[in-house]
């Protein structure tokens, strides 16, 4: 068994004072696939936030009913504004307000920036190691954008792989945006698995992220890269049981599980 | 602050049972699961349960031994600081109350605070008022099968009139402590009390 001051939090988000509920207005939304939908807020007052952190959100109904969840950040810390990309879930309370009702100009309340374990930044090193699967990209999303805003050099020094796995090609949230970054970047590299309907012309995965792709992708144990692995809960139990069969330390592997982006709401 | 109403929301209004929802939470009927880390499995013939009072004194129990300690069947709702609530849930386990007074048989002595320590390093801190008088056991069956292991199993704490991270996965150790130590997410931004009925999620919220 490990001693408790084994995962002692080495930079302790400790927050003495009430994490205040903030008003986000909508600037912009984009469609990144015909489920999901970026939204861009503008939040007077925001305290900035580290790649992989999530906020809360609130929505109050006219009667004052009030339902909460929790979404994950998609924009990297040196943006102003602060961006949430929301899958809409079948029955969805809020993801089907968010994706399917939300307009430039409304508001709604969110607070932030909350979690303080599954996050990346320049001084946690590198490799960096991503996988994820469907809207578990949305955290990693943020660490890549978080990387590519780092010198050359310094991102020579943090060289970084993601492992996506998304259900279809028109599934693949921020597609083009990968292939960019990807394209710019000799030291990232990102690998895709189509698991259901793959493209006519797909020569790529085409399966479930298993051992021999994880063998294939993540580099060597002794590197000891930092692993990050979001996603759906099977996905997760899958890949982080993998990982630890691999001799990966299991203290250098974060997960955050979700069915859809931040809950199952 | 009075929220401003979200223009075209109207929600759908948790049905029979509202008044089991604590504030900002909804109900689900999944049982979601949420881990810092890898899923540890430790092999029954390999684990055990250790109590360690305030003195230091330890009381140890193995699978077979702890097994054989009184359990309790209880159904219960639980909430998860990520915003879920599950009524309803059914466990079996050993009540706190039990295990400390097993342990005091061997010299236990028991202390205000409480941390419990996790296969995999991770830990939370109880006020030990918390886990006695029928408010904790150790659990060990879920719904009337053995606990799994995304779950926490084989035994994890279980205090549901707290939100859920405090109900520890894969606990080894209960520490009874004359001092508090906040536990893993409490020393990242987490409510060191953790009572979902006043909405405790967040260092700082009242």
């Amino acid at each position: 068994m490990t001693p408790d001051n084994a995962t002692t939090p080495t930079t302790p988000s400790y927050t003495p004072h009430p994490i205040p509920w903030r008003i986000a207005t909508v600037m912009r939304i984009v469609q990144e696939t015909p489920r999901v939908r970026t939204i861009v807020f503008d939040v007077p007052g925001w305290p900035g936030h580290r790649a992989g952190q999530h906020v809360d959100v609130r929505l109050t109904a006219e009667d004052g009913y009030q339902t909460e969840r929790s979404y994950s950040i998609a924009s990297p810390p040196e943006e102003a504004q602060l961006s949430l990309t929301i899958e809409r879930l079948e029955d969805g309370e809020v993801s089907s307000y968010l994706v399917g009702e939300l307009r430039v100009g409304d508001t709604i309340e969110l607070r932030g920036p909350i979690g303080g374990h599954f996050v990346w930044d320049f001084p946690d090193g590198g490799p960096l190691v991503l996988v994820g699967g469907g809207s578990g990209i949305v955290p990693l999303m943020a660490m890549l954008r978080h990387r590519a805003l780092a010198s050359p050099e310094l991102r020579r020094a943090l060289p970084a792989r993601l492992l996506y796995s998304s259900r279809a090609w028109g599934e693949v949230i921020y597609r083009d945006e990968l292939a960019r970054l990807g394209a710019n970047d000799p030291t990232l590299e990102i690998v895709h698995t189509i698991t259901r309907e793959p493209p006519p012309s797909w020569t790529g995965f085409r399966r479930r992220i298993d051992r021999a792709m994880l063998e294939a992708f993540t580099g060597s144990a002794a590197e000891r890269p930092r692993l990050y692995v979001c996603g759906p809960t099977p996905l997760v139990e899958a890949v982080a049981d993998t990982l630890v069969a691999m001799n990966y330390d299991p203290a250098t592997i974060r997960t955050e599980r979700f069915g859809p982006t931040g809950g199952t709401g | 602050m009075t929220s401003p109403i979200s223009r075209g929301f109207h929600g759908r209004r948790p049905a029979p049972g509202a008044g089991r929802l604590p504030p900002g939470q909804y109900e689900t009927h999944d049982f979601p699961v949420l881990s810092e880390g890898p899923t540890p499995h430790t092999p029954l013939d390999k684990w055990s349960f250790t109590l360690v009072g305030a003195g230091g004194k330890k009381a140890r129990w193995n699978w077979t031994e702890f097994e054989a300690l009184p359990h309790e069947k209880l159904t219960t709702d639980i909430h998860c600081v990520t915003k879920w609530s599950k009524f309803g849930t059914a466990w079996s386990g050993v009540s706190i109350d039990a295990l400390l007074a097993a342990g005091a048989a061997m010299g236990v002595e028991p202390a205000p605070y409480a941390v419990a320590a996790s296969d995999g390093g991770y830990t939370t801190n109880v006020p030990l008022a918390d886990l006695t008088h029928g408010q904790a056991w150790i659990a060990v069956g879920y719904d009337g099968e053995p606990l799994a292991a995304e779950h926490g199993g084989p035994a994890r704490l279980l205090v549901p009139h707290l939100y859920f991270w405090k109900s520890a996965k894969w606990i080894r150790e209960l520490r009874l402590l004359d001092h508090d130590s906040p536990g893993f997410w409490e020393r990242l931004g987490y409510h060191n009390y953790g009572d979902p009925w006043r909405e405790q999620r967040y260092t700082g919220d009242e």
